[in-house]
């Protein structure tokens, strides 16, 4: 038997160190798809271990804020990992693991990292910045209303409890209004965690670079923190979507067994989904910056329809 | 087939075929849309299947085959051999833009659902509560009949319109006689046909085929 307390701990360490080796495995699927050997799968791992070695170099200019931004990215994901279901149902401050907390949580990372974008007063900081927060803006309705969708049936906006609902009824698992939340909920991801088609996290190529223009200035032991946090946001929203897509393999239980296998399932089903998402992104082409509102005004209407479809679906 | 295979088969047809509806307002491409128009026809059809599986009814099943071969396969077909005659107009060019007309069609979902609940409670069957869907998929196909211009834009606002009166009329009535149906679809083949010979005379008359630009008359 082991606490919530510590499977909550076992939690965050499996994404703070499962998030690296995340990036790693997609980066090298990519490389074999495209007809290249690829860094090893451990490659983020090391560069972060070197980037820490590294002197502190920060903005002359910069305030108090560019020094904060990366300390908070990395925190909130961390408290954010520690409440969700991920690897048991039964986390610690389980009341803490209500959709709407996640989502305001991983906004506070996002809003304090564009603001230290624009602290160091540089042209591509700021219109990093900008595109992130009206991109964040536009996945916001989409967000909660698929949120709302997926809530109706287990009559609750408490991520565990919809997770304990979809493991005990799972006649429930493919109702439209599910599929239509999910579908929904997949883009926004995409668009939140600045994967291609809405960012092209691999290039530094200044007229379509969103996520990579706001982190510009950071270097040393504050970008392998930024690094850190981004990889471990991408692993914990990846982790929420299968969960709640599959939950099978989440324990249960406090039994250090189920915890163990909770969290090779959880590996399979994360590296299975990043798989699938490079393999997606290899056959795709990046989306002009104006024409993202399209795509995400889809990812709102699909959320609609789950809503809608479950007030006709019964 | 229990009754809760048939009601979430039931209802997961209904949603693709109104979702079908929904993409063809998203994609600019006339192909995706094409594309999409195709699976909208096999998700009608399977509609069709199920509800005459269900009530052991073998003239629903030959109607469900019937629109399979007409809005899967046949009219799909003729579409796309019009998109690829004209090179110049592979992407819709919508009055209103994508964005305002996906929270349209979300609101005309809204409408649909809030119009039809008078006739939901007319027929209480697992089928009758779809109507709305039905509905939903008529008017996203009137709203691309006001806001898309290109004449093949046109001929799928209509087909949609068509496969929601049909989706309505599977749900309501649970099958419409085969002679109905054969007449409804025998029509819209028709017109697709016409669309296409039209299509091949206006290109060779007048160039590409806006409909903005017939405003006078040729010799």
């Amino acid at each position: 038997m082991v606490g919530a307390g510590i499977s909550s701990a076992v939690q965050v360490a499996v994404v703070a160190v499962g998030g690296p080796v995340l990036l790693g495995v997609m980066r090298k699927v990519r490389c074999r798809l495209e007809g290249r050997v690829g860094a090893p799968v451990l490659q983020p791992l090391v560069d972060i271990r070197k980037l820490f070695r590294k002197e502190r170099l920060r903005p002359d200019q910069a305030t108090w804020i560019f020094a904060l931004a990366p300390v908070v990215l990395v925190s909130t994901v961390a408290v954010a990992a520690a409440v969700t279901p991920l690897v048991t149902t039964h986390p610690a401050f389980g009341a803490g693991s209500d959709l709407f907390v996640l989502v305001y949580l991983l906004l506070v990372g996002s809003t304090i990292l564009a603001l230290a974008g624009m602290d160091a007063g540089t042209a591509f900081g700021g219109m990093g910045s900008s595109r992130a927060v009206t991109i964040g803006a536009l996945a916001e309705p989409a967000l909660l209303v698929s949120i709302l969708a997926l809530s109706a049936t287990a009559h609750s906006s408490n991520l565990a409890a919809i997770v304990r609902a979809t493991l005990a009824g799972p006649g429930s698992v493919a109702t439209p209004q599910r599929l239509f939340a999910l579908g929904s909920l997949l883009i926004v991801i995409v668009a939140e965690s600045g994967r291609l088609p809405v960012d092209n996290p691999a290039t530094h190529l200044e007229l379509t670079m969103v996520h990579e223009a706001m982190v510009l200035e950071y270097a040393g032991p504050d970008l392998a923190v930024v690094t850190v946090g981004e990889a471990m946001r991408l692993t914990l929203l990846l982790g929420i979507f299968v969960n709640l897509v599959a939950p099978w393999g989440v324990a249960t239980t406090t039994h250090a067994a189920d915890i163990a296998v909770g969290v090779a399932s959880l590996a399979a089903k994360v590296a299975l989904l990043g798989v699938a998402l490079s393999v997606f992104e290899v056959s795709t082409a990046k989306v002009r910056l104006f024409r993202i509102p399209e795509l995400l005004a889809g990812a709102f209407v699909l959320a609609l329809l789950g809503v809608v479809s479950g007030l006709v679906v019964k | 087939m229990s009754a809760s295979t048939y009601a979430s088969a039931l209802g997961l047809e209904a949603a693709a075929v109104l979702l079908c509806a929904v993409v063809t307002l998203w994609r600019r491409s006339l192909g995706a849309i094409v594309r999409a128009l195709a699976i909208q026809g096999l998700a009608l059809a399977c509609v069709a299947m199920v509800i005459g599986l269900h009530q052991r009814d073998p003239g629903l099943v030959v109607v469900g085959l019937l629109v399979l071969a007409a809005k899967a396969a046949v009219v799909p077909m003729l579409i796309t051999r019009v998109v690829r005659g004209d090179p110049g107009s592979r992407e819709t060019q919508p009055l209103v833009n994508v964005p305002a007309s996906l929270v349209a069609a979300g609101a005309l979902t809204f409408l649909a659902f809030a119009a039809t609940r008078s006739v939901t409670a007319l027929v209480p069957t697992t089928a009758g509560r779809l109507i709305p869907l039905g509905l939903a998929c008529m008017l996203v196909g009137f709203f691309a009949l006001v806001t898309r211009r290109k004449a093949v834009s046109q001929i799928v606002g209509i087909l949609l319109v068509d496969n929601g009166v049909a989706l309505v009329a599977f749900l309501a009535t649970a099958g419409v006689p085969l002679l109905v149906e054969l007449g409804a679809s025998l029509d819209v083949l028709l017109a697709v046909i016409v669309l296409r010979v039209l299509a091949t005379h206006l290109r060779s008359r007048l160039g590409p085929f806006d409909l903005d630009q017939l405003t006078e008359l040729h010799d």
